[in-house]
């Protein structure tokens, strides 16, 4: 039996996709200048129908890549030619809701706000990619997504407490559980990240946590990206961690303010979101430090939220700027790169002469408390050879911020797009020890070829022979 | 028979030494060597050689930090910036090496997470002979597989830490304690409340003996006094006789201390807030002494090795796991067979030859 007809009779006829037209919606994920056609889509409904898939993929000795809403940023769900993609948006179901325990269990397809909605409004789900209100947990998991808040509160990898996995020979394992501290290796740890490479996700347990009580927000506007710069230090030196610290430059205020008419001035040179979140009388007591420290680094203004509409379009303005820079370019390539905070001043100034030289305008909008860069390099796709030039220029930028002890990606995943860089971070060794990791998981690497490894490499057989702990043999204890 | 002690002075030379075809130990601190029934190696590995802080990055928040150095020192360099590695796990002469390998914790867990939560990068010595570096210097970062998370807890048996680069957090000027005294049943139900509270507190502790047990909520910050009365409140509310006292080191001290008993036998239970009742009521039923983490779910029984099969029998599904223990004991029970041979593929990988059985 083919594939296809093996697939169909999985998942049923109407959820297995092969015709050209239909197939289109799946060509690429929001990486969008990457394209490429799987010759199969395939929607099954059920973690046991996925189960199935992947042991038919297995079976046939076909890749397969999973796929959630399509929102990822680095290609890490562009389907592989003559591959099957799986895409998980039927399996939506929230499972349980355990607040006592501050546990959600869900499948892979549920979006990510959704969770924090199942458990409002005592508890909410702390990461916050801008695309939350339609990317799924499952492919947070996979690209172990922040947001603008995960500064104070960490990335998915840090809420995920318990994976049910179908490796790539169609074996289904369960990593970790409900509960925290659980003996032996943290494959949860491992495979959070993983960008689909290892398996794929079709229950999680996630952990969520209290609201807090005050959340205060403001907006403080400079003349400088220096002057934002160094208040951002001087919050962040004063003693505590504010919920988010996020700068937008000139240009993407530009964007934001034509997208979104916040109010926001747009002869200023930055401006900077700080929110403040936790018990009320510590946030008020930090606002006031908040606002001394503003002023002493120069602030022309600063706005502060006093009502939820309020906090709810400065954050408007702040997610919308992505998007918003269609307004104001055809096209934009977006990086996310990561620095050490100190180096700010230095890699911007560093990014503005890249610019300068390319001709092309670099936008910036960045979770500044963690130093993770978002530059959107502006461009025309018509005018020849300007899309080549803007790619160029966004590798160049990638690689300043790793000369200045950075990281490639601090959120969006290697996937097909970032991967070239992956030498500029790691050494052949560092990379081999990566590829240890995959083929303990899939030997064939059938799961998601050609994402995050910068060149392919093969699995081969495990060399030597392995020693058993006499412990082990006698069937007394496992290896740990 | 004794092993031969070796010091590398490098990751290489860690890395030539597990490639030499000997069966090696690594070793820090050495506080936590009886936590597996391993046999006796050729070799122990001395992490003596890998200490050092080589860099405290202070306005980053990040310090890269030789495995054998004790945490006390690297504690003290972090206070002179106001800053601190928040891991409080009973650390006598313990590495940070060997508390990441062991994933140990300690109170503090409770606001700022495990080990493999504070964790940015390592740099391993493998036994093939290589040296991996996997992770990174910001505290933000994907790219890559997240190694540092499985070296986390893998006891060396994957390969040995040489190096880490570890987050750090502000210390909070002031804190203050509330304890509150009661019954199992009062204590439970104060602790899942402490926990749903929008307090943000450092810690929250339980400790039971003898019939006898209190809830310890700890708040840092500016405002820590007003909400450690307000965690009073709550315990009050909930049946405890509470009180918030300002100077809590000791207190906090004999909790991570509560955690080990070299010389006796301690149960970890990986557990649940809302099971804290069922765990508590375990530990009084076979006379043990606990000390767990109310809002994360994670106890430590100190009791009689005789008592393991039964408490983990009372506390399925919970994974309970003998760290301070006698030999043959069954240390960590019953565990999935497919996640078992996963995790052996994994380390078949990692150490084909077995170097670090």
């Amino acid at each position: 039996m083919s594939l296809v007809a093996e697939l169909e009779r999985i998942c049923g006829r109407e959820h297995v996709l092969t015709d050209r037209d239909r197939l289109r919606t799946y060509e690429s994920d929001g990486l969008l200048h990457l394209r490429e056609r799987p010759a199969v889509a395939v929607l099954p409904g059920t973690a046991e129908e996925v189960r199935r898939v992947v042991a038919a993929c297995h079976a046939a000795e076909t890749p397969w890549v999973a796929r959630g809403a399509g929102t990822g940023l680095s290609g890490g769900a562009l389907p592989v030619a003559d591959g099957v993609l799986l895409v998980l948006s039927r399996l939506r179901r929230i499972l349980s809701v355990d607040l006592p325990n501050g546990r959600v269990t869900c499948e892979p397809g549920v979006a990510n706000l959704a969770v924090s909605r199942a458990v409002a409004p005592t508890h909410f789900f702390p990461p916050d990619p801008s695309s939350q209100v339609v990317c799924t947990v499952g492919g947070n998991v996979a690209e172990n997504s922040g947001g603008a808040h995960c500064f104070k509160y960490g990335f998915t990898t840090n809420y995920v407490t318990g994976l049910e996995v179908v490796l790539p020979d169609g074996e289904v394992v369960e990593l970790g559980g409900a509960e925290l501290d659980r003996p032996g290796l943290d494959l949860v740890g491992a495979f959070v990240g993983s960008e689909g490479t290892l398996g794929v996700a079709t229950r999680i347990t996630l952990r969520v946590v209290p609201v807090p009580e005050t959340i205060r927000t403001l907006v403080a506007y400079f003349e400088t990206m220096e002057d934002a710069g160094r208040t951002v230090s001087d919050v962040v030196a004063s003693g505590f961690v504010p919920g988010a610290l996020e700068i937008m430059d000139r240009l993407s205020l530009r964007a934001a303010e034509e997208a979104t008419a916040a109010g926001n001035p747009l002869d200023v040179g930055a401006a900077l979101i700080v929110e403040l979140d936790g018990p009320t009388a510590e946030c008020e007591a930090r606002l006031e430090n908040v606002l001394g420290v503003c002023e002493r680094n120069g602030a022309r203004g600063v706005r502060v939220a006093e009502t939820a509409a309020e906090r709810e379009l400065v954050w408007r303005a702040r997610k919308a700027a992505f998007a918003a820079m269609g307004r104001i370019s055809p096209s934009y390539y977006v990086q996310d790169s990561v620095i050490p905070r100190t180096r700010l001043a230095e890699v911007l100034a560093r990014i503005d002469e890249l610019a300068a030289a390319y001709g092309l305008a670099v936008a910036n909008v960045f979770h500044a408390g963690d130093g993770n860069l978002h530059p959107l390099v502006a461009y025309d796709a018509r005018v020849p050879g300007q899309a080549e030039r803007a790619e160029e220029l966004a590798g160049e930028i990638v690689l300043a911020c790793v000369a200045a002890g950075g990281s490639i990606t601090g959120e969006h995943g290697v996937g097909v797009d970032k991967k070239r860089f992956m030498p500029a971070m790691f050494s052949e060794d560092d990379l081999a020890a990566f590829q240890k990791l995959r083929c303990a998981f899939d030997p064939a690497q059938r799961a998601n070829p050609g994402k995050v490894m910068p060149t392919p490499r093969l699995c081969g057989e495990v060399p030597g022979p392995y020693r058993e702990h006499p412990l082990e043999a006698a069937g007394i204890a496992e290896r740990l | 028979m004794s092993a031969r002690v070796e010091t590398p002075g490098s990751a290489r030379e860690a890395a030539e030494l597990l490639a030499s075809g000997a069966r090696v130990r690594p070793r820090g601190g050495g506080t936590k060597w009886g936590w597996a029934d391993a046999p006796v190696p050729d070799v122990v590995l001395s992490t003596a050689g890998l200490a050092g802080i080589l860099e405290l990055n202070a306005g980053d928040l990040t310090a890269v930090v030789g495995a054998g150095t004790p945490l006390a020192e690297v504690e003290a360099a972090c206070a002179e910036h106001g800053l601190m590695l928040a891991l409080d796990p009973p650390a006598d002469g313990a590495t940070v090496g060997g508390i990441v390998a062991a994933a140990d914790s300690g109170p503090l867990r409770h606001r700022y997470g495990a080990a493999r939560d504070l964790l940015l990068g390592v740099t391993v010595a493998l036994p093939d002979g290589t040296v991996a570096r996997s992770g990174g210097k910001v505290i933000k970062n994907v790219a890559g597989y997240d190694l540092p998370k499985l070296f986390a807890g893998s006891l060396g048996t994957l390969g040995t830490i040489a190096e880490v680069v570890v987050r750090l957090h502000p210390r909070p000027g002031t804190t203050a304690t509330t304890v509150g005294a009661g019954d199992t049943a009062a204590l439970a139900r104060a602790a899942l409340a402490l926990a749903a509270a929008p307090l943000e507190l450092e810690r929250l502790d339980v400790r039971w003996a003898g019939g006898k047990g209190v809830l310890l909520a700890q708040a840092g910050g500016v405002s820590a006094v007003a909400r450690a009365e307000r965690a009073a409140g709550l315990m009050r509310d909930a049946g405890l006789e509470a009180a918030a006292q300002e100077d809590d080191d000791e207190l906090w001290a004999e909790q991570g201390a509560g955690q080990r008993d070299p010389a006796g036998t301690v149960l970890r239970v990986a557990g649940l807030p809302a099971g804290l009742e069922r765990v508590l009521a375990s530990a009084e039923h076979h006379g043990a002494a606990l000390v767990g983490r109310a809002g994360i779910g994670t106890s430590w029984l100190r009791l009689d090795p005789a008592a393991v099969d039964a408490v983990r029998e009372e506390l399925a599904p919970f994974p309970c796991v003998v760290t301070d223990g006698p030999p043959g004991l069954d240390r960590l029970g019953t565990r999935d067979p497919a996640l078992v041979a996963l995790e052996r593929r994994v380390r078949e990988r990692f150490d084909p030859a077995g170097a670090l059985a």
